[in-house]
Parts: structure tokens; sequence; C-alpha cells
């Protein structure tokens, strides 16, 4: 991570403010060093960007279209306009285009930026006529261990990257099909369990939606039982093996619904296997046995 | 890569089929055969068996070492590969812009009382048809692609097709032969053309014919004058890409010719799918050998060894030509090691495409070549720098590569003489629609459209000229009232229009242009690869505003609807990755703002 080279910094402006930033940085970075919110859907720290979602687009001078800050890198002169109207209509329509056709519920993150944006999806709601066209459908619920929710799937890709050469190596799952009929998809389609899966979970941990869920958390939530702000976090170390993952444990009821690991976390980065993120129901198999 | 595959097995017809591509498997282990060889090997089953079972899939996932979900996420992007079973004889006839003005929908219509409803194109079933986007046959529309799976595939293009035709087609009773190429271009033995004036003349399935006629003199003259001089005469010559873009070739040309990276790719995009275009399929069924000239001489001057043709799969005829083309020229010296003995070695292959209109951008047909997902990347990087297989990359259009020979030959400067000071040269235009005579016209640029339209012979007698759609789907609307605009990069740009791929749609009044903004919208509905959200949701909403606006007849649009509208429009065009979302709503804002709303309407 933390390279020795002498870092060179190139000068830029950011809404007004000329900043020296290292030369490898992207937009996304220069912007939060100058203090500066550039919201983000697909990206996250540690993964190549996927460049998908688009809500980061920031105005570059001399360029005709608007630039997503998250994957492009700085160079030497940019005058760039993270707030201009153009770049606030497109994230507006972005926040549209998603809000409209994906459940955003579960995502705060996604609603605060539709809030933001002041975004109104229910404008290409018909009087008449066929509704929007939506990515609704119902859960797929093939295992005991998770649940995919793709009504609420924004194709971030990040589950897709994760699955395969950003973490696990599984390649397990695809983006299938084109345009709007795209999805994220076993081969032919199977269930979880006749695909190449291994239930590492890692796919879960950096879906930003909800569309991927511990089986745990689906089931709570259907009972109307999922109560985020009751849960102690314990952090700890998986007992699994010598690696020492470091786990986060989430315990509603004396009960474990959830294991995650910090993103930031040396060992883990926020990765962990099948064992250390599910392996946990002996713990209270056997408090319930005692 | 350790890779789980289901336990479906391939049937011994599709395992033959990957094998005479790929060679026999010599040991369990993958043998590091290559990503690359995916869409081949998909295309290896497609053809022989009519569509690419889980069996088949799962054998060359493991023969190419690709992870199934992968290889699965790959085949269904494209639309002639099918995921279930389909007829072994399919029919795809073209619903689009020209096709449509020449009574595509009856044609549809009557089939279906013959065969059946079609297949929709998402979920194909054993229907023996199924609507198309553009097949590029405008100028003998209606047209039809007939796909014939089996141990010898055969496609083939019906063209001013009719139920007869089609009916005896797939019975097997007739093969039309291959359409002459005098129909194609009303221009035909004209003096002064400079890119069709081989075109009919000669035979282009016959090298000593087009060397007769001096072809590979300008290879020739190209290894004298070596790789500066040529590039020298391309900037000289002013020339600017022809697929659309309009980027100075000769910049690309520097970039890789000066790239330290190694090795060097050089690319010829032939995966010419923009509604209304056709002029690439032309040369390339007509005049093979100037492309492969073209690209040597490129390769010559970029210091590229391997060479690729993405040709889009919908042209068998130009596949077949090119291929013997290629054959021709390698037996001759001219094409592999050393050619004409001199130190300058290309090996060039063709890369059929399966029916995805984004796989004509650039980076997505990179994608494709390397056999992911025809999905457009992020640029910068830009291709000569980063390009196929991440190493520096010419890439040019078939047309661009055509005026190469004759640049090397006559000098930069002779090509630059004709056309207009920042547009030089001449310029291939697809006329089609609400003409006398459609076809492929050769003009200078610069020549105003009413020059070129009176050359077409004008709209029908008894019609009126309504609209004229610059540039395909990705284009824009100009009006009656354009026609001195003259036909160069720069006025049409000032004129915020653009000649993009150079396809010029006629409509006259009988034409329903509401109908016509309809397809458009519904396009790039079904084209968006579905990567980013402005467009994979933006050309949804555009098709759903345009069909209630639209639907309603005689009551006018409310202001927020246009609003919403022109705001999709916006969106798509500011924020999506590639072109195509940002044309996407370009031709339906033009088309709406002149003839369908009364405020901005033209008549």
């Amino acid at each position: 991570m933390s390279s020795r080279k002498p870092v060179q910094n190139v000068e830029i402006t950011i809404d007004g403010q000329l900043r020296q930033v290292p030369q490898e940085s992207t937009l996304v970075q220069a912007c939060q060093d100058a203090g500066i919110d550039v919201p983000t859907l697909c990206f996250l720290q540690g993964m190549t960007p996927a460049n998908a979602c688009r809500i980061c687009v920031v105005e570059l001078e001399g360029s005709r279209v608007l630039v997503p800050a998250c994957s492009r890198q700085v160079e030497r002169g940019m005058i760039v306009h993270t707030e201009s109207e153009r770049v606030r209509l497109a994230r507006r329509l972005v926040m549209e285009f998603l809000a409209s056709s994906v459940d955003l519920s579960l995502s705060e993150t996604a609603q605060e930026y539709a809030r933001r944006y002041g975004a109104h999806p229910e404008r290409f709601e018909a009087g008449v006529g066929p509704p929007p066209a939506t990515v609704a459908q119902s859960v797929k619920v093939d295992n005991d261990l998770y649940v995919r929710d793709l009504s609420r799937c924004i194709l971030c890709y990040r589950c897709v990257d994760a699955c395969g050469e950003e973490a696990q190596n599984t390649f397990a799952i695809s983006v299938a099909g084109r345009g709007f009929d795209a999805r994220i998809a076993t081969q032919f389609d199977h269930p979880l369990p006749d695909s190449a899966c291994v239930f590492c979970g890692n796919c879960i941990g950096v879906c930003p939606t909800g569309a991927l869920m511990f089986k745990s958390e689906h089931d709570l939530r259907k009972q109307g039982r999922w109560d985020e702000s009751s849960q102690a976090l314990t952090e700890t170390i998986c007992p699994y093996c010598g690696v020492g993952c470091a786990l986060t444990l989430h315990v509603q009821d004396n009960r474990i619904v959830k294991v995650t690991s910090p993103p930031d976390n040396s060992v883990t980065r926020g990765h962990l296997c099948i064992k250390g993120r599910f392996g946990f129901e002996f713990v209270q198999e056997s408090e319930e046995k005692s | 890569m350790d890779i789980r595959l289901s336990p479906e097995q391939p049937t011994p017809e599709e395992q033959d089929a990957v094998n005479s591509l790929l060679g026999p498997e010599i040991s369990s282990s993958a043998e590091k055969l290559g990503r690359h060889r995916l869409l081949p090997a998909l295309w290896a089953v497609q053809s022989r068996v009519g569509w690419v079972s889980e069996g088949a899939l799962n054998y060359v996932c493991h023969r190419l070492d690709v992870a199934p979900a992968d290889a699965y996420g790959v085949a269904s992007f494209y639309r002639l590969l099918s995921l279930t079973p389909r007829p072994l004889t399919l029919a795809h006839i073209c619903e689009d812009l020209a096709c449509r003005m020449k009574g595509s929908e009856d044609l549809c219509q009557e089939v279906e009382k013959h065969l059946g409803p079609s297949a929709p194109a998402h979920q194909p079933g054993m229907a023996p048809w199924q609507k198309s986007a553009c097949l590029g046959q405008c100028d003998r529309a209606p047209a039809i692609l007939v796909t014939r799976s089996g141990r010898i595939s055969q496609d083939l293009i019906l063209g001013e097709a009719d139920l007869a035709q089609l009916l005896a087609t797939l019975s097997g009773r007739s093969l039309s032969p291959p359409p002459a190429a005098a129909k194609s271009i009303p221009q035909l033995g004209e003096k002064g053309l400079r890119l069709l004036r081989r075109v009919g003349r000669i035979d282009p399935t016959n090298l000593v014919d087009y060397r007769a006629q001096g072809g590979y003199r300008a290879l020739a003259r190209a290894l004298q004058i070596g790789s500066e001089g040529v590039i020298r005469e391309v900037r000289d010559s002013g020339l600017l890409g022809r697929g659309g873009a309009a980027f100075p070739t000769a910049r690309k040309w520097e970039a890789v010719a000066k790239a330290p990276r190694r090795p060097h790719y050089l690319v010829c995009n032939a995966d010419e799918s923009e509604p209304g275009t056709f002029k690439d399929r032309v040369l390339l069924e007509e005049d093979p050998f100037n492309l492969i000239e073209a690209m040597s001489i490129a390769a010559f001057a970029t210091g590229c060894e391997r060479g690729y043709v993405y040709l889009r799969g919908e042209y068998p005829l130009a596949k077949q030509r090119l291929e013997n083309a290629m054959d021709q020229a390698r037996a001759a010296g001219l094409l592999g090691e050393r050619i004409l003995s001199a130190e300058c070695s290309f090996e060039l292959e063709i890369r059929k495409g399966a029916g995805a209109y984004i796989c004509g951008e650039e980076t997505a047909l990179f994608n494709s070549i390397e056999g992911f997902r025809g999905e457009p990347r992020s640029k910068p990087p830009f291709p000569v720098t980063a390009g196929l297989f991440g190493m520096p990359t010419v890439i040019n259009n078939v047309e661009t590569f055509a005026n190469i020979p004759d640049i090397v030959l006559d000098g930069g400067a002779d090509f630059a003489s004709r056309g207009t000071k920042d547009s030089t040269g001449t310029r291939l235009f697809c006329l089609s629609g609400s003409v006398l005579q459609p076809g492929l016209y050769e003009v200078p640029l610069g020549t105003t459209l009413g020059a070129l339209l009176e050359r077409a012979g004008g709209v029908p007698e008894n019609r009126s000229l309504r609209g004229i759609l610059l540039g395909g789907a990705a284009g824009s609307f100009v009006g009656p009232g354009d026609s001195g605009l003259p036909l160069s990069f720069e006025a049409t740009r000032a004129a915020g229009a653009t000649l993009g791929s150079g396809a010029v749609m006629v409509f006259d009044d009988s034409v329903d242009l509401k109908d016509v903004l309809l397809r458009i919208a519904a396009f790039f509905r079904e084209e968006s690869c579905g990567q980013c959200v402005p467009c994979r949701v933006g050309t949804i909403r555009q098709e759903e505003a345009l069909q209630r606006i639209l639907s309603r007849g005689a009551a006018p649009a409310s202001r927020e609807e246009l609003l919403a509208l022109s705001e999709i429009a916006q969106a798509m065009r500011d924020a999506s990755i590639c072109g195509l979302g940002q044309t996407a709503g370009a031709a339906v804002q033009s088309g709406l703002t002149r003839f369908v709303l009364p405020a901005g309407g033209e008549e």
C-alpha cells in the first residue's frame, strides 16, 4: 500500500481552489483532500473503480462530457467544477434513474444523494399506459446462508469484482444479458448451491444496497425484528485458522445475526472465507443447549 | 484458474465444432489457448448446432480456462448467439428505419401469418424468424439475413426481400446470388471516383485483377519511403477518421509508431452497425484487397505485426470475400512474413462480431476481441497508449483505411486538394429512404446536402422532402431548409449536426416521423450495453416518455414531459461512458423539436 517512492505533486484547480495533489491520485481523492464531498455509489476504496453508476461525475474544463471522479487521474492544470449546474443535473438524473427502477430503501447513502440533488423519480410515472420498467422481482432464497434480492441491485459490479480477481478469484457470478435486462447471474442462472459459489460472502460485504444479504438478516427483516440500533458490535479474531482475520460480530438479542470484517483491516481488507463469515452457528447452538 | 463446471457434457457434435477451431484436446489440463478465443469458440458452436448449450459452454470453458459464469455473461451479451435451442435456419428481418420505409412491417405481418409469431430478442425460442436491428442493406430494403447452422454453415442476405423469396430460401429451394455492385453504386463508371473507382470494375475475388489495376503499388512505395515517409503523407493529407469521430488519422499513427511498449496492434473497425450505413460493407465486398493493402501499409508505418478486422456478424458476403482475399494475399507473399521480401511482417485475422451495435465503439470492440463482454472502457487511457490487450493500438474505420493507398501513392497534398481546407478528400455517403436512387455516393467533402440529394434523384415525384437524418441513429435531423449545408466536418458541427458514419436517410411527407423517432428510441434501448446508469436506464425512460407523448395523438405534450425528455437526453450525453449513450438522445431531441412539436415545427 504505502510506497516509498517520492511523491510528485501536480497543481489543479477544484471549485476555484488551487491544490497541490500527488500525481498518482484520482479526482475523488483530490476532492476529499480539499474537503469536497463527491458522491459515489459503485466506487469502493481498495477496489478498481467500475465506473458504472456515474454519480461521481464532475465537470472538467476542456472536456466535452463530464468525467468520473472515481477513476479519472489528475493531470497538471486541470480545472474542475464539482457542483456546477451540469454536474448537479447529471447527478439528479442518475438518482432519478436509479430510484425509479431499483428499490433503494436499504441504502441510506443513495437516499441521501437523492435528497441532496432533488431527485423526483415519480415524474417518470405514467398517468396512463404501462408503468415505467423496473428491476422488481422476487427474492432468490436458494440456500441457508445468504439471499439475493436483485430488485435492489444497481449493477455496481462490486460483487462480480469481489467474487473475481479483486478478492476471491472464484468467478461464480458475472453480469449477464444486456441493456436494461443486464443482471448479476451465475452460469445459466443456476441456484447458488449448483454454481461455483464458495459462500465466502465477500459479495455481501461489498454490496451497497442490501441486494445481497445474510439469510439471518433477511429473515429478521421479514419478521419485522431487525433492529440495528439494538445491536452490539463485537470485534474479535476468527478462531478457525492461523491467518488471524478480524471479525465484527453483529449481535442482537444475544445472538449473532451477521459477521463482517473492517474494510480497512490489513489482514482481510473486509474479505473473509465461509468459516469466518458464516461459521458462527455453533456458538449459539451450544448456548442454546447448555 | 481453478474453475468449477456443472455436470452438463457437450454432445460429440458440439465438441467437434470446438475442436475444429481450437484443435483436438491434447491433455486434460488447460492448454493456455487464451481467453481471446472465447467468441470464436462460441461462434463455432452456434454456427454448427444453432445454439450454445450448457454442455457446450462448459467444454469451451474447460478448453480456454474461462469461468463458466463469465462465459455465460459474454454469450448472453450477443444477439446472434442463443443460449436456448433455436432452429438451424433462422430469418432475421430488419425492422430499422430504411427497411420500415420500404414496408418491412407489412412483410413481418405476412411472415407472421405463414410462420407464426417472431421470437422476441431477449427470449429466443423455436420460432423460425425474428426482427433485427439495421442489417446495413439500406440501399436494397427491406432486407433479411438468413443464418443457417450446420456442418457447412451458410449465412446469406436477401435484398428487396418478399415473402416468396424468404419462404423459398428457408425451405432450401433457392439461394440468392450475391447482389451486383452496380445497383449499390449509381455513380458506377463515373470519372473522378477515388474510393469507388474499382468497385464494380474489378473482380473482387481475384488478386491478379487487383494488381493489374495498380494494386499493391502503394505498399511498394510505402516500403520505399519508410515509416516516417508514410506518416508524413498521411499527415499532409489531413485525413480525418471516417467512422464518425473524425479524429486525425496521422495523430493516431504517430503516437503508436513512437510508443515504446510492444507489441503494437492494428485494428480495422468493420463493425458497421449504425442504422442507415452500408459503405464499409460495399468496400469490403467489392474491393477487399485494397483494405488488406491499406492495413499492411499502416502496420508497416506503425510497427504492428498483428492486426484484426472486427467484422460485424451480419455481413456474410464481406466475410467470404475478405477471407478469400487474405488467402490470396498470403499465398502471393503479400501478407505474413517478409511482405514483398522486405523487413516487414504482418499477420491479419478476421474476428466476427455477434450482433452488438456497441462493439463498434473502439474500446468495446477491444473487449469483444479479448473475449470479454463488449462493454466500453473508460477513456483515458486512449487506444494509442493502452488499447487491444492493453498495448498501443491503431484502430481505424474501413473507409479511413481505404483512403491510405492513394495517399501514399499520389501524396498527401494531392488528397488534400479535394474537399475543404479542414475536411480533406472525398467521403462516402449512404443514401436511403425517400430518394429515387438509393445507394452509395462518393463526393468531395464540402458538397452541399442539396447537391448530394440531387445526385440521388431527389425525393420521388408527388412527394415533398420532410427531413433528413444525418449520421444515422446517433446523428441528428436536418430539414428541407438545410439543402445549402456543406457536408464537411466543420460546417455540420457548426450547424449542430454531424456527418457521423455517412448515413443520409431521407424522409418524405408520407413517412410517419413519430414512428421513426420511436424506432430510434427502441434501437438505443435494445443496443445499450447496460454498463452505466445514464444509458441503461436513460434509454428506456426516453422510450417510455416518447411513447406516452406520441401515443396521445393530437394532445400536446406537457412542459414537464418535454423537460423530462430533454433532461434525460442531457444526462445521457453528459454522464454516459461512451458515444452510444452520449448520442442516444440526439436524434430524438432534434426530431421532436423540428417535426413533432408545434412550436419548433418547420412546416
